[in-house]
This record gives C-alpha cells, structure tokens and sequence, in this order.
C-alpha cells in the first residue's frame, strides 16, 4: 500500500468529494491560492476554481454561519477555522445553531456542514494558537465531534464525517501533518462513533486522543520491553463516544490510562473517566490515571511548552505507576 | 456608497397610480390584521389563560413590514425570521393552529413543540427557514443561503429580519460584509422599532442612521415607512428585481414602533409616554385600512367581513392547537440527530 502524509490524505479527501459532488464546497481564511495555513487545501483552488475554494475575510462567525446557511439549502460546505483557538468566535452559529436545529425545528431542519480545524501544540505558537478545546463541544448535542490520529483515519473519517446530515466538528492536529501512514487509493470511510485498538494487550487500557495516539503506541512498546502488554484505543470520535470499547477493554485489564492533549479539569478524559467509573467500577483494579495538559495557559518558550505537554515519555511513567496496583 | 433611496410614505392620491392591483392591496391588509389578531390572541392565552408560558415577543404595531414585504415575494424565496417571528410566519401562510400549537410546546407545532415561542417561525414548508433567538445570527446564515441560491442557480432571494439592536452585532457586521464580497441575493431588512430591548436606539447605533451603516458595504439600501405596508412593498419588490438580476445583496431599513414591550411580560415604562402616545396615532392597520376605504378599494362591509372571518380562523386554530399534546419525553433522544 502506499503511504501518505495525514495532510495528504485530508486533501484527497476533499478532492475527491469535490470531484463527486458539485454539492461540496470550501471556504475558510487563506484555503485558496494559499493553500491553507497549513497546506490542507493546496492546488484544490487550481482544480475547482475560486467558486468552490472560497477564500473569506477573517470572519469566523459568518464562515460557519454562511456554511450553515448553504447546508440549509442541500449543499455540502466545508468550512475551515484555522486554529481551534479561533472556533469560539463562531460557537454561536456552531454549538447554538447548527448542533440544535435539527431537534429545535422538529426535525425540518438538517445542518450537514462540516467544519475543519486543527490545533497546534507543540509548536511554540503560544497560548492564543495552540489549545485543544474538544470537551467545549461536548455540552453540545447534535454535533459531532472527530480528532483523527492517523492518515489512514484522517481520510476515511473525513470521508465519513462528509456524508453526515448533520454537522461535524473536524479536529486536526498540526504535528500530525507530515506524519506518514497507510491509505488506500480507493473511497473508503472510517464510521464515525467507532474507536479503533491501535494495539492489542491485557495489562492495561491506555485511551489516547489525537495526537497522543502514536506517543501512547511508543510507550506501549517501550512497556512491552519491560513486561506490561498495553492496550491502546483510539475513540477518533469524541462525540459520540464508543463507550462499549472502552468499557470492554477495562473490563478484560482492569487498568485504565487516559491520554489527551487537552486540559485535565473538565477535559475529555474526565468523561472518559466518569464512564469507566460508572459502568466499570467493579472491574477496575487500581485508580485511573490521566496524563493530559495542566490547567495553564500554554508556554510560549520551547522547553516549557514541552515540559507543559502530555509525552510518550509522560504515558510511559503514569503506566509504570499504575502497573504496580 | 451607493445612495440611499427613500421609499415615502403612500399618499392617498398616489395609491391608485403604482399600479398595485386592489387584490394584492386587499391582501396585504388581511395579512396585516391576521397578524394583528394572532398576536391579540396569544396575549390572551399567555396572560389570562396561561396556555403559553416562557418568552413571547409580540409583534404588534410592527404587521406593515411583514405584510408588505410578503406580498412582494415569490412562494420560492426564503425568509429567516427572528423570535420576534409570529408576524412573519402567520403573513407567509404558515398553518395558524401550527403556530399556536408550537407556542404552546404541543406536539403538532410547527416544530413539534420542540422550539418554542421564540422559534415557532420556522416552517420549511412555506420557505420560513429559520427563527433564531440569538440577535443577529440570521444574517450570516442568510448570507451562506444567498450563497447556495446562487450557485444552485434558484429563482429566489434570501430575506432575513432582525431589528435596530442586531446592527450592533458583529454577525450583521461579518454578514453583510461577506454578502456584499459574495454578492448574493439576500435582502436585509431592518425592522427598526426603536428599542433594543430597553436601549433606545440613539444610545446604541453610534452611526448617523442604520441605513447609512448598511450602505457603508456599498450594497443597494432602502428606507421604508415601516408602518405603511406599501412602502415596505415597494422597497421589497425593488430589492428583490435588484437580487434578481444578479446585483444584491440589499438592504432595507423600515422604521416602526412597538405597540408594547420587548416580551409580553415588560411593561415597557422606559419610553416616554408621549412618544407612545404619537405613534399610537399611527397605527398602521387603522392607517391603511382607511387609505383603502377612502380609495375604494374595499367597502366597510368588506373590511368587516374580513375581520370576523379571520376572528373565526384564529378561534378555529386556537381550539385544534389545545388539542395536541404535549411530545412524549422518551422521543427526544431519537430528535438529536438528522436520520
């Protein structure tokens, strides 16, 4: 099979489904000429023409509002926020219009939108440029929230997430970008609402989100070197959460780690956490352990940003600890 | 900057010369007092029956906007009403006993009981896509909805209402902006009563006039007599050929007054009472209603007949609307997301 970059599987993605349907549609800041101001959208501007790769001044609000009006009509638009830092500007028309018309108009209203982001720890873009907000969106039913953590993932969940009637927040992650993967030339999709065990194991479940799904993978192979079999899933949808994984891979190693880039109180390891303790009380073995991002502001200087950030090396401690139990 | 062209108001030696047909002229006044009635109506159910609770914003005084801008659009056009929305959903036909239904949560509403008062506007049916609650957020949507007008190459405009307080929000500022860049048929009417709530509209737009904000995007703008149904026709059908023909988005500021408070609990003793007393004198239903008497368009037997038969309509969708239930608690878990 060939391999791709994670950016390149979302921009065949979006290629394709431009190709397939006149329906679909971009917009966003700088996704032009351009490109994106990451490259996600690089040359799509030359194949379809400024009509369907639509560069808009920076009005995050209206981005997703006008991307939800033209979803109102049967279009299929994916609208581009360039840093998830950026999306609260438009929570209104995402979390208070598009997530809820469908149940608030009885059902007469879809918003099949589709509303691409990433997040950029790790990178020295400061605290206003780097945050990983997934748990905002989670107080927000009928959107559905995905953070792919592979290329092969990226593109069969993009593909997924564009055949959604209702609207799906896209969470990308910066230092992903150029990491390479498996992915088939051919359409496939990814389902939303499914986690995926990137390993298998016995000893204990390590959740990892996004970008902590290869950090947790090189942890569990250093682990492996010292005699603990981790089990690492990946939920790649973070709304709705496939809690039936979870719960059965708890259930068969009684252990469970948390890994996510975002921050510990309220985060999504917390319901991660709350769902486990709820329905899988009994079958825990020792106290769950999160390694997440420390309620700060992010570092701007390189070494504190790094001490600042959730590691393989992190996931490695936290499971040695809990292995103990 | 394109110039602001005022719409006046109808002079009684004018009517006849503008070339509406006396249906049309009849129509928009049955529209006007429908609109009049439903409103009397759920001020009745709210305060003295109880049958609908929570927020409720009237749209009493206000019925010569959205029956003179209704009459001015195609059954295809689009409307993005606000929670201020009854107005415009009863003068777009939607179904009465659906509206009541829906302000009083019931199962056969317009949104199954599910939106409310503030949402009971949206009625795909007839084209009234949405009424939001959150002030000025209609105006982007309407943007991206010109949008897939244009590019699905429809014989339609987008209309979105919201009042004077939605100018001072950054959704008008963004929308209007990305309409104008798009250059989508959108029309952008403002209905402007004067009140953001309690702000007086001197105390929150720091610019000369909203109409002259809404031209700083370069974009065709319309002043209406937003309590004479005509004007307001008049500007729309003008916006709306504009739009047609490829060079919209419009803007439209009509100016009115509202009979009451900004919602039906607020007594609204922060306006000076002569000022309330002179727009009272300008009831636009007992203003063009005698315009039309005087010019013959319609008898005073006519206009009575109107009256009790839309009387009979809304005791009709009143009794249907109290018949529905309420929705049962355990579908709303299926409501989450689209099928």
């Amino acid at each position: 099979m060939r391999e791709l970059t994670y950016l390149e599987a979302l921009n065949e993605a979006l290629s394709s489904a431009m190709e397939r349907s006149n329906d679909v549609f971009l917009l966003g800041e700088d996704i032009g000429a351009y490109g994106g101001a990451f490259g996600v959208t690089k040359g799509l501007l030359q194949e379809f023409g400024a009509d369907r790769v639509i560069d808009t001044p920076i009005s995050e609000a209206a981005i997703v509002g006008a991307a939800l009006g033209a979803s109102l009509l049967g279009m299929k638009p994916v609208a581009e926020i360039m840093y998830m830092d950026f999306l609260p500007i438009s929570m209104d028309q995402l979390v208070t219009h598009a997530a809820k018309l469908y149940y608030m108009s009885g059902g007469q209203l879809k918003a099949g939108l589709v509303l691409r982001t990433q997040y950029s720890l790790g990178r020295a873009h400061g605290a206003q440029h780097s945050e990983f907000l997934p748990a905002w969106f989670l107080q927000a039913p009928g959107l559905k929230v995905v953070a792919p953590s592979t290329p092969h993932d990226a593109k069969g969940l993009l593909n997924a997430s564009l055949k959604e009637k209702g609207p799906v927040l896209f969470v990308e992650c910066a230092m992903l970008y150029k990491s390479k993967g498996d992915v088939p030339e051919g359409y496939y999709e990814v389902p939303l609402g499914k986690a995926d065990v990137k390993r298998q194991g016995g000893d204990m479940t390590i959740v990892a989100i996004s970008r902590m799904v290869p950090e947790a993978l090189a942890a569990a192979e250093r682990l492996a070197e010292k005699g603990i079999d981790a089990e690492v899933i990946d939920p790649r949808t973070i709304q709705p959460l496939d809690r039936k994984t979870i719960i059965d891979s708890v259930s068969k190693t009684g252990r469970l780690l948390i890994a996510s880039d975002d921050m510990k109180t309220g985060g999504v390891g917390a319901e991660i956490a709350a769902t486990v303790f709820e329905e899988a009380f009994d079958r825990l073995k020792a106290p769950l352990s999160r390694v997440c991002s420390p309620d700060l502001p992010i570092p701007f200087a390189s070494p504190l940003e790094k001490e600042y950030m959730p590691s393989s090396e992190k996931v490695e401690k936290a499971a040695l600890e809990l292995a103990k139990w | 900057m394109n110039d602001i062209v005022t719409v006046g108001t109808t002079t009684p030696t004018e009517l006849k010369g503008l070339g509406i047909p006396d249906e049309k002229l009849k129509s928009i006044l049955r529209k006007m007092v429908l609109a009049r009635r439903f409103e009397e109506k759920v001020e009745e159910l709210y305060l003295k029956m109880a049958l609908i609770t929570g927020p409720c914003h009237l749209y009493l005084g206000m019925e010569a906007i959205a029956a003179g801008a209704a009459e001015a659009l195609t059954v295809d056009d689009y409307v993005l009403a606000t929670y201020r929305g009854h107005g415009h959903a009863v003068t777009r036909d939607a179904p009465l006993d659906k509206v009541f239904a829906e302000l009083m949560g019931r199962v056969d509403g317009t949104c199954k009981g599910l939106g409310g008062s503030m949402h009971a506007a949206t009625w795909t049916e007839k084209k009234l896509m949405l009424a939001t609650a959150i002030v000025g957020s209609n105006i982007p949507i309407a943007a991206g909805m010109g949008l897939a007008v244009k590019k699905k190459g429809l014989d339609a405009v987008v209309v979105a209402y919201f009042g004077d307080g939605a100018v001072n929000s950054g959704s008008f500022n963004e929308g209007v902006n990305l309409a104008a860049v798009w250059k989508v048929p959108a029309i952008f009417v403002c209905e402007n009563n004067q009140y953001a709530m309690s702000l007086p509209e001197a105390r929150g737009v720091a610019s000369k006039s909203i109409a002259e904000r809404a031209a700083a995007y370069d974009i065709p703008t319309f002043v209406a007599d937003g309590n004479d149904p005509v004007s307001v026709y008049r500007a729309m059908k003008e916006a709306r050929g504009i739009c047609r023909r490829g060079d919209g988005p419009c803007f439209i500021e009509a100016r009115t007054y509202r009979m009451k408070g900004h919602g039906i609990y607020d007594k609204a003793d922060y306006r000076p009472s002569d000022e309330v007393r002179e727009w009272a004198g300008k009831d636009p239903i007992a203003m063009f209603s005698k315009l039309l008497v005087d010019q013959k368009v319609l008898s005073e037997k006519e206009y009575g007949d109107m009256r009790s038969t839309i009387d009979n309509e809304i005791e009709a969708a009143v009794k249907k609307a109290r018949a529905s239930p309420y929705p049962e608690f355990s579908t709303l878990q299926g409501m989450v997301y689209p099928e």
